[in-house]
């Protein structure tokens, strides 16, 4: 019988000649990655090694990644300090693949480590993050784990107890139409999924609409799949994954794409019509609360975010740059642009887009999560409402529960900062392709 | 008999069980104090200790949505709290098994507060309305972990085996 890709990596990692649905496995894992979490991580992996008479070590340093993103520069003593036992520990246990706080190495968790050439197709890859399904993206199969079971993949090199989850083929056919784009899918995805239709499944996505996608948008498929559920999202490797792991990841060494087989057994196929699709915005308080644009213009916003692992690429920054270009922010709103890593804000500078949002008086803030989460900065006052190129608009998301989170993609964001209010992108100059 | 002491809707996010705010506390010890943070009546019950141990948290579909902060579930673990709802999203699930915390996934539920309900390994009985509703059994393979003592004590007896040899 045929295997889905994420079959066919799980086999391939456990040493079984084929897998199926709801097999339990201990897979060997090629990459970890933490972030500020990895305190707690260290945490665990500390007591784990209690009463064993064992040295606490690491099975494998060079396959373990740790970015600081989710509160850099660090916002209170309290992250200062757990950030300064992680690079104590880092230090001791020699792991390479650090990111700490810096201009050139630094940046948000899910664009350090394939910008890096970390992720390789066919990989199995953990991460202490939701959104660790963006990986999916180069073809590995990716998903979030808790702190705890980091720390036991950190002694063991493997994670226990995991149930092949069934595979959904999402297809996506079509040329995509003016200002409509890759956040323009997923939120359709999930609205039509709902925020549990694809728990503990894998959404694996087909289409010519994909296939011509660069790595950048598939990115942003991936990542938002864990927002219906979705163990991962992973989009099967192709010219265009060796192409950007070669050319912006440097990466030069033998690399192995996998292929579903033409007869693996899917739980179901949604085909998605990419012609036909408009804008659409998330809204509160629920990610799957998904509406075409027309629903919710004119809507009041006070504060707009472009960047987070979604949409803080320098695809999402040129879309908007090319909105605002010349052009001012409404007075009554706030604008913050959050690059998605050191490297992409230096590619901005370069192509001007820096100038540009700054030109048009939106604030360039440093890479990192920024106020995706409500942790750091960004924060939200009460009764206020914001429209976001993030990922999630869950009650309190940004700091504060009687506040309102829209979520759009970078073309709805932009065109929106110029009136103030939720604006379709396909109505203002600069905004056709 | 349990009683239930807060109930709540769908999808119910990680940040409305442990705000994102507090993530820098993240040691078990110190998470249960910010558990429901944002439902500030509730969370100065549990603070005040006016929340008995085994009481239920009644909820709907994909409780615990959204990040994989183990805090949402350390943060329940503090105070014992059992969690009965309809479903379940799959990393707060994990998180649960691998931390002890007890989880009732009850596809029917209907409950609401002050029900004294019977959790059984089978099914959940509401004693004020007399209604049951049917349990959805863990996967052997989370029930064995949970028979381990959570995923610490598991992963250290593993270790001790590879030691062995």
């Amino acid at each position: 019988m045929g295997m889905t890709v994420v079959e066919k990596i799980l086999a391939r990692a456990s040493g079984r000649a084929s897998v199926k649905a709801g097999d339990v496995l201990e897979p060997a894992v090629d990459l970890v990655m933490s972030h500020e979490n990895a305190a707690l991580v260290i945490n665990q992996f500390l007591e784990i090694f209690q009463g064993t008479g064992q040295d606490a070590k690491i099975w494998d340093p060079s396959k373990v990644a740790i970015i600081f993103d989710h509160r850099v520069p660090a916002e209170s003593p309290k992250t200062a300090t757990n950030q300064k036992k992680v690079r104590e520990f880092v230090g001791k246990h020699g792991i390479a693949k650090f990111h700490d706080i810096r201009g050139d190495l630094g940046g948000i968790c899910h664009q350090i480590l394939p910008e890096n050439g970390y992720v390789r197709p066919g990989a199995v890859v953990v991460g202490t993050d939701s959104h660790t399904t963006s990986h999916g993206a180069l073809g590995a199969f990716a998903f979030g784990i808790g702190a705890t079971e980091m720390a036991s993949v950190w002694s063991l090199g493997v994670a226990l107890n995991v149930e092949v989850p069934a595979t959904i083929k999402v297809v996506v056919k079509g040329t995509l139409p003016a200002m409509v784009g890759p956040k323009d899918i997923i939120l359709h995805l999930v609205g039509l999924l709902t925020a549990e239709g694809a728990n503990f499944r894998v959404l694996e996505f087909h289409g010519d609409t994909v296939r011509t996608m660069s790595t950048s948008g598939r990115l942003v498929l991936c990542n938002m799949s864990v927002e219906a559920g979705a163990t991962s999202g992973i989009v099967p490797a192709d010219d265009e994954t060796l192409r950007y792991l070669r050319e912006e990841a440097g990466v030069t060494d033998a690399l192995t794409p996998v292929q579903p087989d033409a007869d693996a057994t899917y739980e179901r196929v949604i085909e998605i019509d990419a012609a036909k699709q408009e804008p659409q915005i998330a809204c509160p308080h629920t990610v799957d609360n998904v509406k075409p644009i027309g629903a919710v213009v004119g809507t009041k916003v006070h504060q707009i975010v472009i960047g987070s692992c979604t949409n803080g690429r320098l695809d999402d920054l040129e879309v908007a740059a090319r909105i605002l270009k010349g052009k001012k922010v409404a007075k009554d709103v706030r604008m913050l642009v959050f690059p998605a890593s050191g490297r992409i804000y230096a590619q901005a500078l370069l192509k001007g887009y820096v100038g540009d949002f700054m030109q048009a008086g939106a604030v360039v803030m440093n890479p990192g999560c920024g106020p995706c989460l409500g942790v750091h900065e960004g924060a939200l006052g009460d009764g206020e409402t914001a429209l976001s190129t993030t990922n999630r608009n869950f009650k309190g998301r940004m700091g504060n529960p009687s506040s309102e989170v829209y979520l759009c993609s970078p073309a709805v964001a932009a065109a929106s900062a110029l009136t103030g209010t939720i604006t379709d992108p396909r109505t203002v100059v600069g905004g056709a392709r | 008999m349990s009683a239930v002491v807060l109930t709540l809707g769908d999808d119910v996010s990680t940040d409305v069980i442990y705000p994102g705010r507090h993530m820098a506390t993240v040691l078990p010890t110190e998470t249960p104090q910010f558990a429901f943070a944002d439902i500030t009546d509730f969370n100065a019950k549990l603070k005040a200790r006016q929340v008995p141990a085994g009481s239920v948290v009644a909820a709907g579909k994909n409780f615990g949505c959204g990040s994989s902060r183990e805090q949402a579930v350390s943060t329940l673990k503090g105070h014992e709290l059992v969690i009965v709802a309809r479903s379940f999203a799959r990393i707060f699930t994990q998180n649960s098994v691998n931390l002890g915390l007890k989880l009732v996934e009850a596809p029917d539920l209907e409950a609401k507060d002050g029900d004294e309900l019977e959790v059984g390994a089978a099914e959940v009985v509401n004693a004020t309305t007399g209604k049951r509703f049917r349990v959805v059994p863990l996967p052997p393979a989370r029930q064995a972990l949970i028979d381990a003592g959570g995923l610490i004590a598991y992963t250290r007896r593993r270790l001790m085996e590879k030691a062995k040899g």
